[in-house]
């Protein structure tokens, strides 16, 4: 298979960015979408590498940066913006899952990095994403020591609980949800961890602190406001449901009449 | 004869009370005296997130480092189908005697046997302590978790969260980890990798980093290093490891004084995507945990064989009696659940006599048509709904329809970095947990294990043990970044990236790579023998010198550049390669996941060699291009009785 990749490339966090085009065949269709951009690195290498193509005007920018690791949907580092869609067009997907298959033959493939106030880009397709992490250090957890446990058994969780916990705790971190959203808004990747942990008994304890606090982090680190477009889950890999962002709201409403 | 340079430090006494006893030993380090203490923590995996968590939970200043964007990231989160404990929830009879019998005849009788009693013991309060962090582990209808049965074992003892439990494990470890973060006790650094460990009068103090946005060299000290940076596997280029899993670390530590043990084993899994072509980068493994009700298959006749390449018959079209379940056939008593070592061997035995089902013959079918009929679509569904979509997703192909095609990929190496019973290496001060220590599982790692090993050192075990070492270095001034030592490491890992820039060749680094990876799976894989390990030496010098004569490593040092990282990462692999195979060449037996060709028994079964080879290798680096020096460390079986492993009956 062949295709024209546009493909955003932007030195660093401060320069300014631009698409290049790049012609690329002899694609497998089983490849995935990040193999075939190896392949296309491959590619940019050998030509940069080329004094003959370089004395020929050829100005490389070398090889495109992206962030992938685990390429089994489950680390969450790759995050492409593909054809408008995070993770490309395929449902319930991580970039690394999407195969070349899925496009016509010939197709122009356009190629963005997550674009939002709060994932600046680093390189290329590289972004931070280190207010996620933030994010989490200010309450997405239940304070108990290493050692300190009961027995595992003592704390009884019913089968659809621990379901419906383990739902919103297959978020893997990637970002979709904001990269999707108008607002860019957090509140799917929050809601997704404040509900897992408030749905079993032992996240119940915190859940107040934790629901206000990881607010307050989202609104201070630029994340927008959630107006129930559903983008969200509807690019998410994992399939969180926009259910957890009700249970999140209720979370939060619960803290602040408390208080 | 023990070796002066190995001191394993095994506490005297009965087997039961060995780590009671070390404890009980082991030095104090005072609240206030703590908060003067600086560790480093490299990784942040199940080992280097509950290690860097628990020592700053108690006070300790904790560094921690990882070289992806978050720590969550780390190839712990890809673990699937479980985390053993010996809880005997399922009153199947389990207990911490047997998961530690299993794991020491699952490993093949080359692991020390109180560091895997240790492991076993404190199974139970993992499982307590993932609980109380709120993992989502599978309950039964009556609340309570649930359990199942992984390879090489006969009981139930696998808690689980779906098909993603590491990815559980992992994120209740990093939330435990930004609770520390939060109170200020462990600060992390995301995006930096470790490029040299900094060692001062001998002991370790301190490491040099790049850091990977700005490609600054930085430094940092401490008072003691911990390498919790997973296995080595890559070296393979193609493995289920994540792309940027690597044994760089472990390398910098060994060429700075820290054997390197038994890095010949080497495990290869059974249940993985097959390869499909060349343009392919990484291997999926689908989890252990299908052969619970996943029966493997390959057609008796050669021609259905013929006709499935030609796509002219469908697997389920081929009858019952036409197919060769033939790990029940060869091993009734454990079936389709054998250890790892075995279902890969036979795999290969099948494909290699012509019986592979895809057009390029090696792989064999995973089939769940009986299970869905005895369970039901739901409950399968329950068991392993992901694993499924996952397998469609990647193959475009529907195993509730036809069975998977599975064949054997390298997954983890049990060998790495060599530590006493504290998990300290030979360098003091210096310690190394998890993938990238050597200690617990022998020739070959039993299923839902490594979870269980990562966590048990970082949550209970170092935490512990590095108080004695520390318990001495209150004292001591803060490691000055200063430092005559400081300055020479960095001048060498300057040197070394600059040599990278300045050869300017014309082929890029994954290239070599790809060829490295074609000598280790041919020589270095599934069935070695010593001509062919000598011939890998020679592959990999030749290939090594045409890296640097030809490598390409575009842009400059100071900016995110992703083939800097590889080629310096593939430095390090070329290294590794030839230590696994000078091992490999060394061990002349058959154990675990180490196959030599001129070991087996009439009926193909490994023939481990006990009278010569019942030890750990360790690896002493000697300078650039001198031999290493092989030591060795007796392996003594007082408590249990050394067998021939039988899976048969």
């Amino acid at each position: 298979m062949e295709f024209n990749l546009k493909i955003w490339r932007q030195k660093n966090a401060k320069a300014k960015g631009h698409f290049e085009t790049y012609h690329i065949s002899g694609i497998e269709s089983d490849a995935s979408f990040l193999e075939m951009l190896d392949i296309l690195n491959e590619q940019l290498i050998r030509e940069g590498a080329d004094p003959v193509a370089v004395e020929k005007g050829c100005q490389s920018s070398g090889p495109v940066a992206f962030d992938h690791d685990c390429r089994e949907g489950i680390c969450g580092a790759c995050s492409l913006y593909i054809d408008g869609r995070a993770h490309g067009p395929d449902d319930h997907i991580t970039t690394c899952q999407l195969f070349m298959r899925h496009f016509k033959d010939g197709a122009t493939i356009t190629v963005e990095p997550f674009r939002s106030r709060a994932f600046p880009v680093i390189k290329d397709l590289v972004v931070d994403r280190t207010a996620f992490d933030k994010i989490l250090q200010a309450g997405g957890f239940i304070s108990v020591r290493t050692g300190s446990a009961q027995d595992a058994n003592n704390i009884l969780i019913s089968h659809d609980a621990a379901e419906k916990s383990m739902d919103a705790a297959s978020c893997i971190g990637c970002g979709a949800c904001v990269a999707s959203c108008r607002n860019g808004s957090a509140m799917l990747f929050v809601a997704a961890r404040v509900s897992s942990l408030a749905l079993l008994p032992q996240g119940k304890v915190e859940a107040k602190r934790r629901a206000e606090n990881m607010v307050a982090k989202m609104d201070e680190l630029g994340f927008g406001n959630c107006t129930n477009t559903r983008a969200c889950e509807l690019e998410c890999p994992k399939g969180v449901s926009v259910e957890h962002i009700a249970r999140l709201n209720r979370e939060f409403l619960k803290a602040h009449f408390s208080n | 004869m023990a070796d002066s340079k190995l001191i394993s430090k095994i506490p005297d006494g009965p087997l039961e009370q060995k780590w009671t006893r070390r404890k009980s030993e082991i030095h104090l380090v005072s609240p206030n005296n703590k908060r003067k203490l600086e560790i480093i923590v490299v990784g942040t995996g199940l080992g280097g997130a509950s290690a860097a968590a628990s020592l700053g939970e108690l006070g300790y200043n904790v560094k921690v480092f990882c070289i992806s964007d978050s720590p969550r990231r780390a190839h712990s989160i890809a673990a699937q189908g479980g985390i053993n404990a010996a809880k005997n929830y399922q009153n199947d009879n389990d207990s911490v005697y047997r998961l530690f019998y299993d794991t020491i005849k699952g490993g093949d009788y080359r692991a020390r046997e109180a560091n895997v009693y240790r492991l076993a013991e404190v199974s139970n309060a993992i499982i307590d302590q993932c609980v109380a962090q709120g993992i989502p582990f599978a309950r039964e209808y009556g609340g309570y978790l649930a359990n199942r049965s992984f390879g090489g074992v006969q009981v139930s003892r696998t808690f689980y969260a779906r098909g993603q439990t590491g990815q559980q494990l992992l994120l209740g470890a990093y939330a435990a980890l930004n609770r520390q973060v939060a109170a200020g006790t462990v600060k992390s650094y995301p995006r930096h990798e470790m490029l040299d460990l900094v060692v001062i009068n001998g002991q370790a103090k301190g490491i040099i980093t790049r850091n990977l946005v700005t490609g600054q060299l930085e430094r940092f000290g401490a008072h003691a290093v911990i390498i919790a940076t997973g296995g080595y596997g890559n070296a393979y280029f193609l493995s289920t490891n994540a792309m940027n899993s690597n044994g760089s670390a472990a390398m910098q530590c060994y060429r700075k004084g820290a054997f390197f043990a038994n890095p010949c084993f080497a495990q290869i899994h059974p249940t993985c995507i097959p390869v499909h072509g060349e343009q392919q980068c990484k291997l999926t493994l689908m989890s252990e945990s299908l052969r619970n009700d996943g029966r493997i298959w390959v057609p008796k006749k050669k021609e259905d064989v013929e006709k499935l390449r030609n796509h002219t018959i469908k697997p389920s079209q081929i009858p019952e009696e036409d197919r060769d379940y033939y790990l029940e056939r060869r091993y009734p008593a454990f079936g389709n659940l054998v250890p790892r070592d075995v279902a890969s061997r036979a795999a290969k035995e099948r494909c290699d006599a012509g019986f592979g089902v895809n057009e390029t013959g090696k792989a064999v079918f995973l089939d769940f048509s009986e299970a869905i009929k005895r369970l039901g679509h739901q409950r399968v569904a329950e068991r392993y709904g992901n694993l499924f979509e996952m397998y469609e997703k990647i193959t475009a192909s529907d195993p509730w329809k036809e069975p998977m095609m599975i064949y054997p990929a390298i997954h983890y190496t049990m060998g790495g970095i060599w530590v006493d019973y504290d998990l300290q290496t030979t360098v003091p001060g210096l310690y190394a947990i998890g993938e990238a220590n050597f200690s617990d599982h022998g020739g070959n790692r039993l299923g839902a294990s490594a979870l269980m090993q990562g966590l048990a050192d970082g949550y209970f075990i170092v935490p512990v043990t590095i108080g004695d070492y520390l318990s001495k270095k209150f004292s001591e001034p803060k490691t000055d970044v200063g430092a005559a030592e400081f300055d020479e490491a960095e001048k060498a890992v300057q040197a070394r990236i600059d040599r990278l820039f300045a050869i300017k060749g014309k082929t890029p680094v994954d290239v070599m790579h790809k060829k490295l990876g074609n000598i280790m799976w041919e020589y270095v894989g599934m069935a070695r023998t010593a001509e062919g390990l000598k011939k890998a030496i020679e592959e990999i010098k030749a290939l090594r010198e045409e890296f640097y004569k030809d490598v390409c490593v575009p842009g400059t040092q100071f900016e995110f550049n992703q083939e800097l990282e590889k080629a310096l990462r593939l430095e390090d692999f070329f290294d590794i390669g030839e230590l696994m195979a000078k091992d490999a060449l060394n061990r002349n037996e058959s154990c675990g996941g180490h196959f030599r060709l001129e070991s087996q028994t009439e009926e193909g079964e490994a023939k481990r060699d006990d009278e010569n080879y019942m030890y750990v290798s360790a690896w002493e680096y000697k300078g650039e291009g001198k031999e290493p020096e092989l030591h060795k460390e007796p392996l003594k079986y007082e408590f249990i009785k050394v067998a021939t492993r039988n899976y048969k009956d």
